[in-house]
């Protein structure tokens, strides 16, 4: 059974860090259009000073429990809450766990997804991360039922998070700042897809890397 | 545009520490928060304590709302963003005297959220919280949508209610009551004639053309129900009233508390001459104006525009709007 070692792993929230500092204007430009252009410097600031606070030895639970307190004590905001429950969520799946099989893979993104929900007040098709979160999920765990590897199943995951993120264009947002615009937020990404769809597939090209085959 | 700004990271920060400095007779910063604002009268024994937060960028509000006999501690945001829950855990437990806490603020996704936590985390310290959400800008929902609607100045007299029934030593079911009381009996709405700009973000948030006006703005800068060419202050003062007044099913003679407040760029003679026409309004409709205020009392950064709250009032409601208060924005004697 393929799998990682959860000790070895922590190095996956830096490369999530990384990826959402890189990102922090185009974030930014996106929220501008519908929100109030805040949400890339909020979610670099957060990521940010967690990858300060990180120094490569922490396993994956231990490193996504010091972005999720980053998130839930400096950053706050919507974001704040709903990925440092989000996080708080995964590394509770797997806080127990040596290694991270296929299955405690798909749990994990499952109790950080039902982490979401619980705090926030979203559904999918809503106009938010769940768009990009829910089917992402949804495909990694067929990939896996379907017998597919491990690595096929985080690409699949990882297109399905993408899709998910563009399937928001065509969206009207239901929750959240943007839902005050009705009709005029359709026709744009959502901010919070955007940046869900960026971790979910630097998470599962990190995963995929360091699979033992 | 030109600002007082040294690094637009720092502005939140830098507000909080010239706040309490300037204020230091009625209110100081928690010892283990920056971003928490307490009032000097916080935790008084017995007595069940109020907490707010929001983001900053309103100033007055929200923590110039701290003080006797109103709020007792703020959770601060960064500009137009939630406060952290561990921000709201902290007010919470900067207000705990011993009876509770009642958390009072405005109907915003990040704001239930955070809240909604902090709550979770209070109850762990066996501190009993209730809440109470606003939900007073008309424009931002219809009525039979009233619980989407966003939470705009209405919630100065939900704090002064609540507040106020605090002092006479009312349990926390009955601050709870009397806020959700005030909060239902207030009806505001939002004209912008001006957008405003995040530092940080370096343009404006949204744009109003020259010669337009935002009916039904909110205090973020939410788009409001329709555009429309400028007119007299007369004009939208009329149109400003008969949206908060077809609101509310008002028999004749019903006592007002209304509150007239700046967006943050229009000049206070400017609410004065919106107030002068509102009044007489109010007064053809047959209602009368128990207390007026017309002031800056809930900004939205430097947004031209105004917002007009009606809170219709009962004997209950009067009384307590009647109890003194003590706090940097809001300073009254019954």
């Amino acid at each position: 059974m393929e799998r990682i070692s959860n000790a070895d792993a922590g190095g996956i929230v830096a490369e999530i860090a990384r990826v959402i500092v890189a990102n922090k204007a185009y974030l930014s430009e996106i929220d501008g259009k519908i929100g109030d252009g805040d949400h890339g410097v909020n979610m670099a600031k957060g990521f940010g000073r967690t990858a300060e606070k990180l120094d490569g030895t922490e396993s994956l639970d231990e490193a996504m429990s010091v972005l999720s307190d980053v998130l839930m004590s400096e950053i706050g905001g919507s974001m704040g809450p709903l990925y440092g429950m989000m996080f708080s969520g995964m590394a509770e799946a797997i806080e127990e766990a040596w290694e991270i099989d296929a299955v405690l893979f798909g749990d994990m993104l499952q109790n950080g997804l039902d982490e979401v929900k619980d705090i926030g007040s979203a559904d999918v098709g809503d106009k938010t991360l769940l768009d990009a979160y829910a089917p992402a999920l949804d495909a990694y765990r067929s990939a896996i039922g379907d017998g597919k590897p491990m690595a096929e199943a985080l690409d699949a995951m990882r297109a399905a998070a993408e899709a998910g993120r563009d399937s928001t264009i065509d969206m009207i947002a239901k929750v959240g700042r943007a839902s005050r615009l009705g009709e005029r937020s359709r026709g744009v990404l959502d901010a919070g897809a955007t940046s869900c769809s960026l971790i979910l597939g630097t998470l599962a090209e990190g995963v995929k890397r360091r699979l033992d085959g | 545009m030109q600002r007082f700004i040294n690094n637009p990271d720092d502005i939140v920060d830098e507000t909080v520490r010239g706040f309490v400095k300037a204020h230091d007779d009625l209110v100081r910063l928690d010892p283990d928060n920056a971003r928490v604002v307490v009032s000097r009268q916080a935790g008084t024994e017995g007595r069940v304590g109020i907490v707010t937060g929001g983001g900053s960028g309103h100033e007055p509000a929200f923590i110039g709302y701290t003080g006797r006999n109103m709020v007792d501690a703020v959770a601060v945001g960064e500009l137009f963003s939630s406060p952290t829950a561990k921000s709201f855990h902290d007010a919470i437990k900067a207000a705990d005297g011993g009876a509770g806490v009642a958390v009072l603020y405005g109907n915003y996704a990040g704001d239930n959220m955070n809240v909604k936590m902090a709550s979770k985390m209070a109850k762990k310290d066996k501190i009993p919280v209730a809440t109470v959400v606003a939900n007073d800008d008309v424009c931002s929902a219809p009525p039979e949508e009233r619980a989407k609607r966003r939470g705009v100045a209405g919630e100065i007299f939900m704090w002064k209610i609540g507040g106020a029934k605090a002092s006479e030593g009312a349990t926390l079911e009955e601050v709870q009551a009397a806020a959700q009381k005030a909060i239902d009996a207030c009806r505001s709405v939002g004209v912008g004639l001006g957008p405003c700009t995040l530092p940080a973000v370096g343009h404006p948030n949204f744009e109003i053309e020259p010669g337009k006006m935002e009916v039904g703005i909110g205090h973020h800068g939410e788009p409001g129900t329709r555009v429309e060419a400028l007119k007299t202050a007369d004009e939208i003062a009329d149109e400003m009233t008969q949206i908060v007044l077809d609101d509310h099913d008002l028999p004749e003679g019903t006592e007002l508390a209304v509150l007239v407040s700046g967006l943050g760029a229009t000049p206070v003679d400017e609410l004065y001459v919106l107030y002068d026409r509102m009044e007489s309004q109010m007064a053809a409709r047959g209602l009368k104006v128990y207390r007026a205020f017309v002031g800056n009392y809930f900004t939205s950064l430097e947004m031209v525009g105004a917002t007009l709250t009606v809170m219709a009032l009962d004997e209950e409601l009067k009384g307590l709007l009647d109890v003194d208060a003590e706090a940097p924005g809001f300073n009254w004697r019954g």
